[in-house]
């Protein structure tokens, strides 16, 4: 026994520290997939018996209005959510200098971030408030009619999609700021040398060495995108008539909500949720392996 | 009186028989009354009940309004209290299918419940067995700035032309007729309700909750035409799919707007922002066809056993005393509602008088609420077709075929 922990010593080691964690995987991620899966076959209130009914909740899905409207939603979630990316650019490179109580600025401007998603999503609803609410004095000052944006059908997902930017700028802004203290300053002055400013110097040096934070900041954007739940919640509780359900919120509402007692259609929506997740994660990740065979 | 104490000692005496075993003497209530008039009645409750059985101790539990609708499918299958509170009705039906709530008919026979809480009976039966114990009940109607229509000269309306003639002197003196909130949805199933029990009357409307008749019917259409003159006639507070119906309260205070139809606990947060009986008046919703037998809205809340519960015997000791007429009668004038028990006495606030004598005059037949006479996969595809109307009347024809659409799937 102590002779084989000896000689296996380097190989057994690395998948000790690995099984804890891998074990919870197993545990809280790759069961509960299959579960859904298997749960989407069934129709089933979560408290009595489950009855299965093959493919029904998808063949009833291709039919639902409200799952289109979720599915369009998440796609403008999808598309107007990148926008954090160059904007928390924009802000770290603005952030990015030595001036007197710059760590002051940059925590105020990381602030958005560390509060909870709720708060977010109260503030803008004030904000966007027709009676009271600053955008509608502001629309008012300029003699515009007030607009109640999370009344409106065609507004409502912009409206509560820049609340979701706020926070989200500040994440991207942070991944760029660490990103951009490994920028290697001797690149700079030998491009500097060879006259290279402004633009440019962003373009061609600046940028490919942001590469790593540039898709990270991608890759949790993508995955805030489609996880959007609470701002939506909190904002309309996907109204009105459900114009702003996203899926996430569209499957909370089918399986735990006040009035939800279908399990297995939830599960179906999460399962069509989790596929398209897949797609652009897988894609992401071969586009990582391809990358790193490359150097 | 005597043959209820001769039933509390019966059961004191089976309580205590009991008493060997350890969780004896440890009751635990989950409830949702969290805002400041039900949970000061539940205290009181407690504290009576606590004081008259000394060997129980009550945990109380005490839920955010909005959470416990959600948390409440949790504790029953996972960690049962011995009683939970809930309504009446559709509402408690799926609970009841997954036998999680404990029929409770040994508690309404030993105390005499079924003359004492009769009128509560039916909405409490699922099986032919009785699954809780009401304790409260409160009128619907509409609640109006009395000061605001006095100074306009404006009668109260008993029926539908007058109810437009007021709507249109308020237009005209600035104010908007009635003031909604339908950002969660409910408040306009409320209005719904009442234009469908005037327009055709509690039978019909029962049978569309029951699913028996088709969303497509005319005489749905006919309820939704009528709605349509209000809407058409700018009656409702604009942007009202902004607003929650506490921030709907709002106009109304502030004297832009005039009417609410809703239900007796808006008269609470009405007087606290400081309106006094002089401002703030009640009325029964106008009649529209005079043909038809008036017909009220009046939801019941009841507490109920869970199946899974620990201490049934000490539950069933808080259900009797729950149910006693003292009881009711102390625990609704603290809330501001309507006792079920037939002994007790109402308050003799204004409100409180009119709502009661209201129900008690109306021969048409007493519903629950949209959302308790319907299940609930119907219920929330109905009141979020309402708000969608509300809003937008031209889609009428689109919204009833959804609505009927998710009928033939959720009856089958």
């Amino acid at each position: 026994m102590r002779d084989y922990w000896r000689a296996n010593q380097q190989r057994l080691a690395p998948v000790l520290f690995l099984l804890p964690g891998l074990l919870m995987f197993l545990v809280y991620v790759v069961v509960p997939i299959f579960q859904s899966v298997s749960i989407s076959f069934y129709a089933w209130d979560g408290l009595g018996e489950k009855e299965y009914v093959g493919i029904a909740n998808y063949v009833e899905l291709m039919d639902d209005e409200a799952f289109y409207t979720s599915l369009k939603n998440n796609v403008i979630w999808l598309v107007l959510y990148m926008l954090a990316i160059p904007a928390g650019l924009f802000v770290a490179l603005f952030l990015n200098q030595n001036v007197r109580g710059i760590r002051i600025y940059k925590s105020l401007f990381f602030f958005p971030f560390v509060i909870s998603q709720v708060v977010v999503g109260l503030v803008f609803s004030w904000f966007y408030d027709p009676s009271y609410g600053l955008f509608n004095k502001i629309l008012e000052f300029f003699g515009a009619d007030p607009i109640a944006i999370l009344a409106d059908e065609d507004w409502v997902t912009y409206g509560i999609i820049i609340a979701g930017l706020w926070p989200q700028t500040a994440y991207c802004m942070i991944l760029y700021l660490t990103g951009l203290n490994a920028v290697d300053s001797e690149q700079i002055e030998a491009a500097r040398l060879d006259n290279a400013k402004g633009l440019k110097l962003l373009w061609y040096i600046i940028l490919p060495q942001l590469r790593p934070a540039t898709f990270i900041a991608m890759v949790v954007t993508i995955i805030g995108a489609l996880r959007s739940f609470d701002l939506v919640s909190i904002m309309t509780n996907g109204g009105p008539w459900g114009s702003s359900r996203v899926l996430a919120f569209y499957m909370y509402e089918q399986a735990f909500s006040e009035y939800g007692f279908r399990m297995g259609y939830g599960a179906a929506i999460a399962v069509v949720l989790f596929a398209i997740m897949m797609i652009y994660i897988a894609s992401f990740l071969y586009k990582m392996y391809r990358d790193e065979r490359g150097h | 009186m005597l043959h209820n104490k001769k039933t509390l000692a019966a059961l004191f005496a089976a309580a205590s028989m009991m008493s060997a075993n350890a969780f004896s003497g440890e009751l635990v209530i989950n409830t949702d009354t969290s805002d400041p008039a039900p949970k000061a009645a539940f205290e009181a409750l407690i504290a009576g009940f606590e004081a008259e059985n000394p060997d129980v101790s009550v945990t109380w539990n005490l839920f955010d309004h909005e959470g416990y609708k959600t948390s409440i499918r949790n504790f029953l299958t996972a960690d049962a209290p011995d009683l939970a509170n809930w309504y009446a009705g559709n509402r408690m039906l799926p609970y009841v299918n997954a036998g999680l709530f404990e029929p409770v008919d040994d508690v309404w026979a030993a105390n005499g419940l079924n003359d004492s809480l009769a009128s509560a009976a039916a909405s409490m039966t699922i099986d032919g067995k009785k699954w809780g114990v009401p304790y409260t009940y409160y009128n619907w109607g509409v609640y109006y700035r009395q000061d605001i229509f006095e100074a306009n000269n404006i009668e109260v309306p008993t029926d539908w032309a007058g109810l437009m003639a007021a709507g249109e002197t308020l237009k005209a003196a600035g104010v908007t007729p009635i003031t909604i909130g339908t950002k969660y949805l409910w408040t306009a199933g409320g209005v719904f309700d009442y234009l469908n029990l005037r327009t055709n009357g509690y039978d019909f409307h029962m049978a569309l909750t029951k699913g028996e008749v088709s969303w497509t019917d005319d005489r749905v259409r006919a309820t939704m035409a009528n709605w349509k003159e209000l809407i058409d006639a700018d009656f409702f507070l604009a942007d009202h799919a902004a607003y929650s119906w506490q921030e709907a309260l709002a106009p109304m205070i502030q004297g832009k707007a005039a009417m609410y139809v809703m239900g007796n606990f808006a008269v609470a947060p009405l007087r606290d922002a400081g309106l006094t009986d002089d401002q703030l008046g009640f009325f029964q919703f106008p009649v529209i066809d005079a043909s038809i037998p008036v017909a009220e809205e009046a939801p019941t809340d009841t507490m109920h056993i869970p199946a899974n519960a620990k201490n049934k015997v000490d539950a069933k000791r808080f259900l009797a005393y729950l149910a006693r007429a003292d009881v009711q009668t102390e625990i609704n004038a603290t809330l501001g509602q309507l006792p079920i028990n037939s002994g007790s006495s109402v308050s003799d606030d204004k409100f409180l008088q009119a709502g009661y004598e209201m129900l008690s005059n109306t021969d048409g037949g007493i519903a629950q609420f949209f959302d308790r006479d319907a299940p609930a996969e119907m219920a929330s595809a109905g009141m979020e077709g309402f708000q969608e109307f509300m809003v937008k009347p031209d889609r009428l024809d689109a919204i009833l075929e959804r609505l009927e659409k998710t009928r033939k799937r959720v009856y089958k």
